[in-house]
């Protein structure tokens, strides 16, 4: 039987060799993989560090509570209204007891589901469609989206343009692009105008019809070759997401439902304001990072995965018809059982970019996105906690606010700390899988990139910094001492040779 | 009757009533000039230096022919009366140069963070460094150490913003009459505080309609609970930049 702490930890680490990947190229912040091996290339630890400072909960304390939302969106530069709208509803239930106007709610949920279709169009067609399309180990100069433009313009166009229109209900919700205001405690600071509807609703149905297309393609690259897209980091574990009070998908508000591996019930309809129970944020010496489990099941078995994957198979269905047969589809193509191999993130990625595209349509052609009854007025109360599913999974914000209206403790669990387990069982799959007595090359390196792709970690959450770094794998012999570098640059060009 | 007295800013003709000061004539006549201390409702202060202006700089002649241009002397046009006849430079590079210098010095100062402030899109600090073309801070960043005061039950003070104008300290001795606010320390250690025993602001008797508690031109003194109420796209400065109203540019109550 598997198990997770399986290559965590290697019996004699100081005869091995070290290879570091730092860090990791196409994912935003700061990531690093080391591997011991030994000298016939033997995988015996595999390590995903990501570089988290808890530094920004402290920022955030002694803050006045009205600019938090605004302020934790300085954690990401991909997914920010994902923190916007946490920290709001968690002030929402600080400053009304958690009520919202029916506007409100539904510019809300505008806002979230274009951030859920922009962020979900970039990670699919911008950071890994190049190795889907091209293959893992394909030709390194032409594995970007550059390359992808020119072998599949199509492909490319719809992709920018998917992520477009999503930017753009996000300025029109927020007013910014990135790092807008429109969600205050309370409610928003705007609804939409009839030419604002009426600009994004012209483009709704084709950004539909191009979701749809894209679940055709990975889809299509599944039935193609199941012995890899079906097994690829294989990660059977259990599954967090919140659901709706009849089990439906919901991405901004709902209770924590959880799956075991084999798609069994856990537990269902849990109030996520007890998360700081359910959950125990676990630590281990050799990372920054928490590691978090179900209390209940202790850490050894309590480890889960939170996203796309978990919560399309966590969901009863999914509330657009569209999505729903494709759901149907993707849960029978599983079988009895649930899938696990990290590809089918992109999978259950591409059908809930579908749920948003129509959602959104559905939104638009909602009379009270133009209401202008915009803010919820209710008991103060000292302590908040919102939930939201980001795009990459579940993200609990958590806050106490004193009555001088001051953050007085502030706790976040980002979607990157939820899947840290599951990042690294996946890793550890994938390195015993193509690394095993293999010389190392590029290509085989990139395997391990992929795997951690699919969970779509959104490093600069969980380490407050921003920007694509280039790849750093270094060799180095048991004395610790490098005997040899690849580096890869942010253009994917290759060097190799020790420094 | 006699014809109005005038002076001459960036060669335009200016008319000004005796007593007037260079910025009040200038902004009366719709002529805007950078300033964050001033306030037409006070007496001048002249600390801020943003209104600096040039006055009366002369061209001469060299023996050997060439025209040289001697600059005329720098200050403060909030402090400086206007003249008949002078001739008063302020949008000319040197002196922009010299108020983008000024507002960088403010900015890395303090701490101003103003994606998260809400007086972004409303603060007279950022709307001059746009204005202004500032597009870094240039100087290394101070990261002072500074608290915010939340004692008062309706108004927040956030120390890390404040430019020392004493627009706050005027106005609450000569509007409010209370003198809640002073400035105390030197140079680097110069700071606001506030007039009670425990120097905080619940101590005070400051209350939420005093003219101090609207007239601060940065994000220092708010009015709890409020926050980014208005949209982008229709805040103060989003629907017009700071140079393009002098007359409306002095700190109003914010509708909330
Ligand atoms: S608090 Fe505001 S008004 Fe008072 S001195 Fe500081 S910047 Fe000026
Ligand atoms: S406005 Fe004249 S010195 Fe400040």
């Amino acid at each position: 039987m598997r198990h997770q702490f399986e290559l965590e930890t290697a019996k004699t680490p100081e005869a091995l060799k070290r290879i570091v990947i730092e860090p990791v190229s196409r994912v935003e912040g700061h990531g690093k993989v080391t591997i011991l091996l030994d000298d016939d290339n033997q995988v015996h630890q595999v390590r995903l560090h990501i570089v988290e400072f808890r530094g920004f909960e402290k920022f955030i304390e002694g803050r006045p509570y009205w600019e938090v939302p605004v302020l934790v969106q300085r954690l990401c530069g991909i997914c920010p209204v994902s923190h916007h709208l946490a920290a709001s509803k968690a002030m929402d239930m600080i400053v009304n007891g958690g009520i919202l106007t029916p506007t409100a709610e539904k510019i809300r949920r505008l806002m979230h589901y274009g951030q859920m279709l922009q962020s979900h169009a970039l990670h699919f067609f911008h950071l890994s469609s190049p190795d889907l399309l091209f293959g893992f180990d394909s030709d390194v100069g032409k594995r970007n989206i550059v390359g992808v433009a020119a072998a599949n313009p199509d492909v490319a166009k719809m992709g920018v343009l998917l992520r477009k229109f999503g930017q753009e209900v996000i300025r029109v919700t927020s007013g910014k692009r990135v790092h807008g205001t429109g969600s205050i405690p309370g409610g928003v600071n705007k609804s939409l105008t009839a030419e604002e509807r009426d600009y994004l609703l012209k483009d709704a149905d084709q950004m539909i019809a191009w979701s749809r297309d894209a679940v055709r393609i990975i889809k299509q690259l599944h039935k193609s070759n199941p012995a890899l897209y079906d097994v690829f980091g294989d990660v059977p574990t259990t599954m967090v997401s919140l659901v709706d009070e009849k089990g439906t998908l919901d991405f901004y508000h709902g209770s924590l439902r959880a799956r075991d591996k084999d798609g069994e019930v856990i537990f269902d309809q849990v109030s996520y304001q007890g998360y700081n129970t359910l959950l125990t944020e676990g630590v281990k010496p050799w990372s920054y990072m928490k590691f978090p489990y179900i209390t209940t099941l202790g850490e050894e078995k309590g480890w889960y995965k939170v996203g796309p994957l978990a919560r399309v198979q966590n969901c009863d269905r999914i509330p657009t018809p569209q999505a729903e047969e494709e759901r149907a589809e993707f849960v029978a193509y599983g079988g009895t059982k649930p899938m696990h191999g990290s590809l089918g993130f992109h999978w259950a990625r591409m059908i809930e970019m579908l749920c948003a595209a129509e959602t959104i349509k559905d939104l638009l052609l909602d009379p009270d996105i133009m209401g202008t009854d915009l803010m919820a007025t209710g008991p103060r109360r000292e302590e908040g906690i919102g939930v939201i599913e980001a795009p990459r999974g579940t993200l609990f914000h958590h806050y106490r606010v004193n009555e001088d209206d001051v953050v007085t403790y502030a706790n976040l669990i980002v979607s990157t700390t939820n899947n840290n387990t599951a990042m690294n069982v996946a890793v550890r799959d994938v390195a015993k899988n193509y690394l095993n007595g293999h010389e190392i090359t590029e290509g085989l390196l990139n395997h391990i990139e992929v795997a951690i792709r699919c969970f779509d970690p959104c490093l600069s959450c969980a380490t407050h910094a921003l920007g694509k770094m280039p790849l750093e794998v270094t060799l180095v012999n048991a004395q610790g001492q490098e005997i040899d570098r690849m580096t890869k640059d942010s253009e994917g060009r290759v060097a190799k040779g020790a420094a | 009757m006699s014809d109005p007295k005038t002076f001459f800013l960036d060669e335009e003709e200016i008319p000004f009533e005796e007593g007037q000061t260079i910025i009040q004539a200038a902004l009366s006549a719709g002529k805007f000039i950078p300033h964050l201390c001033y306030h037409p409702e006070f007496k001048p202060h002249g600390s801020c230096k943003l209104c600096t202006v040039r006055i009366d700089s002369r061209t001469v002649t060299t023996e050997d022919g060439q025209s040289v241009k001697i600059p005329g002397r720098a200050a403060a046009s909030c402090t400086t009366p206007a003249q008949e006849g002078q001739h008063v430079e302020s949008e000319v590079p040197e002196i922009l140069d010299l108020r983008r210098t000024l507002v960088q010095m403010l900015l890395v100062e303090g701490n101003h963070y103003c994606p998260s402030c809400e007086k972004s899109g409303k603060c007279m600090l950022q709307g001059l460094a746009y204005d202004l073309g500032v597009m870094d801070p240039h100087f290394p960043q101070y990261f002072s150490k500074r608290e915010v005061d939340a004692s008062h039950p309706d108004i927040l003070l956030d120390f890390n913003r404040c430019i020392l104008c004493e627009l706050c300290v005027r106005a609450s001795a000569e509007v409010d009459k209370k003198n809640v606010f002073a400035l105390s320390g030197r140079g680097n250690t110069k700071h606001l505080i506030c007039n009670s025993e425990s120097g905080k602001l619940g101590d005070t008797n400051m209350a939420a309609t005093d003219k101090a508690a609207d007239v601060c031109p940065v994000g220092v003194i708010l009015h709890k609970r409020h926050g980014f109420e208005v949209p982008y796209g229709q805040r103060r400065f989003d629907i017009a930049p700071i140079s393009d109203n002098p007359v409306q540019y002095a700190p109003v109550k914010e509708q909330v």
